[in-house]
């Protein structure tokens, strides 16, 4: 058994949320900059500068880049050799969820019940995933995700005849109708295979692939690459204004699926991911 | 293009789609619970927490307000969610709308028969568009938190007009 303690899980977590909020990773930077060059539009190019800017004064302030600073989410991978010792994982990834919200200022924007609507408060609850892996590693990918751009995702269950036509399809017409609601330019997680539920976890799962192993394939990275193509010609650009950037990434995961079924799903994330990777 | 509080309609005929404005005065927040709140007020004849009459109403809920600083991360929440309560507000007099995204048609013909445009701030933008924010205050609603009615002070506060007084939109016109 390896032994980790619950206080030193709280603080990262702690610290990691607030990090994730307010400090662009430099590949974000990245993308921003890449957009301003490939941009004719003086508008599409100006939102573009706008948007990195904003990330700049929010890494300076130490305050969030969007005011929406999410749900969060936790990709977990967790050894059955480890012990947390002086408490249980998920209530350390509460409390360091509870104290990073608070004590970095970010706003609480989970309600307890979807219809009576009343803010809990403290953004909890956190959405937890857990895979238990032989070993004594523990791993957590940690997501803050936006509502505007969850509440333009989707789900099909379509049938082996669709094939990879009707996947790509389903794809253009979904980013299409999002229009300017997610924050473009966005990057696309889809999920295809497993069933229903495993679907959506997967689309969720490939908008933070790049934490994780990587397993991709010829296939999968084919359609990564004809979709990104096919979707910054739909000229939605950077806010919906119009231009060359409407989408920064596509992000592509697949599983085994019945014989009868071939489930996808289209997560959308804006153009900021704040996401980390923690490795205890 | 510089526009003061309060406003007057008559100047919206000279705005155009995709055209800037920086606005300087006052405007109020609200996204959906306070729009569920303020429309139930409306049609039981009550007394509304702000004048709606040449109001700006921000479909914003602030990131909360740190030690030294005016106002937390305060850029726009997606607008369509705030369609259904829109004509009531629209009736009411609100001059200017500002949020993000795409509205419904319905909402696009009662901003024109109200004489009213509605304008996008920069989605993903919180912590810039704070700069702007020189005060803030809650007029309404503080049970809701992050979703109360904020009273806001702003100073060259940049948006985009989405829909003009032609019936143009920037997001169906590029």
């Amino acid at each position: 058994m390896r032994n980790i303690k619950f206080e030193d899980l709280v603080k990262a977590i702690r610290d990691s949320v607030i990090e994730i909020n307010c400090v662009p990773s430099p590949e974000q930077l990245k993308k921003y900059d890449l957009g301003i060059e490939n941009e004719e539009i003086t508008l599409s190019k100006q939102v573009l500068l706008s948007l990195k800017e904003n990330a700049l004064i929010a890494k300076d302030r130490m305050i969030p880049i969007c005011q929406d600073t999410g749900t969060a989410v936790f990709f977990l991978e967790y050894g059955t050799n480890i012990n947390i010792e002086g408490g249980f994982i998920y209530d350390a990834i509460y409390e360091g969820v509870r104290l990073g919200y608070q004590e970095g200022f970010l706003r609480k924007s989970i309600v307890g019940n979807p219809i009576t609507r009343r803010n809990t408060g403290n953004n909890l609850p956190p959405i937890i995933h857990t895979k238990l892996v032989d070993g004594d590693s523990l791993n957590m990918v940690i997501l803050a995700k936006g509502a505007g751009s969850e509440n333009m995702s989707s789900l099909k269950m379509m049938v082996p005849s669709d094939g990879i036509e009707g996947i790509k399809k389903f794809v253009l017409e979904s980013v299409r109708k999002a229009g300017p609601n997610p924050c473009p330019p966005i990057t696309v997680g889809i999920g295809v295979g497993s069933n229903f539920e495993g679907v959506a976890l997967l689309a969720k799962k490939a908008l933070v692939k790049e934490l994780f192993e990587n397993t991709d394939d010829d296939l999968i990275k084919e359609i990564e690459v004809d979709l990104k193509m096919k979707l910054n010609k739909l000229n939605i650009g950077p806010q919906g204004f119009g231009g060359k950037t409407s989408v920064f990434d596509v992000c592509v995961l697949m599983e085994p699926c019945h014989i009868a079924s071939m489930p996808v799903a289209i997560n959308i994330n804006c153009h900021v991911i704040r996401h980390k990777k923690i490795v205890f | 293009m510089l526009l003061r509080t309060p406003i007057d309609k008559k100047v919206l005929i000279n705005l155009k789609a995709g055209e800037d404005i920086l606005i300087t005065g006052t405007i109020y927040t609200a996204r959906d619970s306070a729009h569920k709140l303020l429309t139930q007020l409306i049609s039981e004849g009550k007394q509304l927490p702000f004048e709606l009459e040449g109001s700006i109403i921000y479909y914003a809920g602030p990131a909360p307000t740190k030690p030294g600083e005016i106002v937390g991360s305060i850029g726009p929440t997606t607008s369509y969610r705030m369609d259904p309560y829109t004509p009531d507000i629209l009736n009411e007099g609100a001059a200017i709308l500002i949020g993000k995204g795409s509205r419904s048609n319905f909402v696009k013909a009662a901003l024109l028969k109200n004489k009213a445009i509605y304008c996008a701030a920069l989605g993903g933008a919180g912590a810039l568009l704070a700069s702007k924010v020189k005060s803030i205050s809650v007029v309404a609603f503080p049970e809701l938190g992050p979703e109360a009615i904020y009273k806001l002070e702003v100073e060259d506060f940049p948006v985009i007009v989405v829909n003009d007084l032609e019936g143009n939109d920037i997001y169906e016109n590029h």
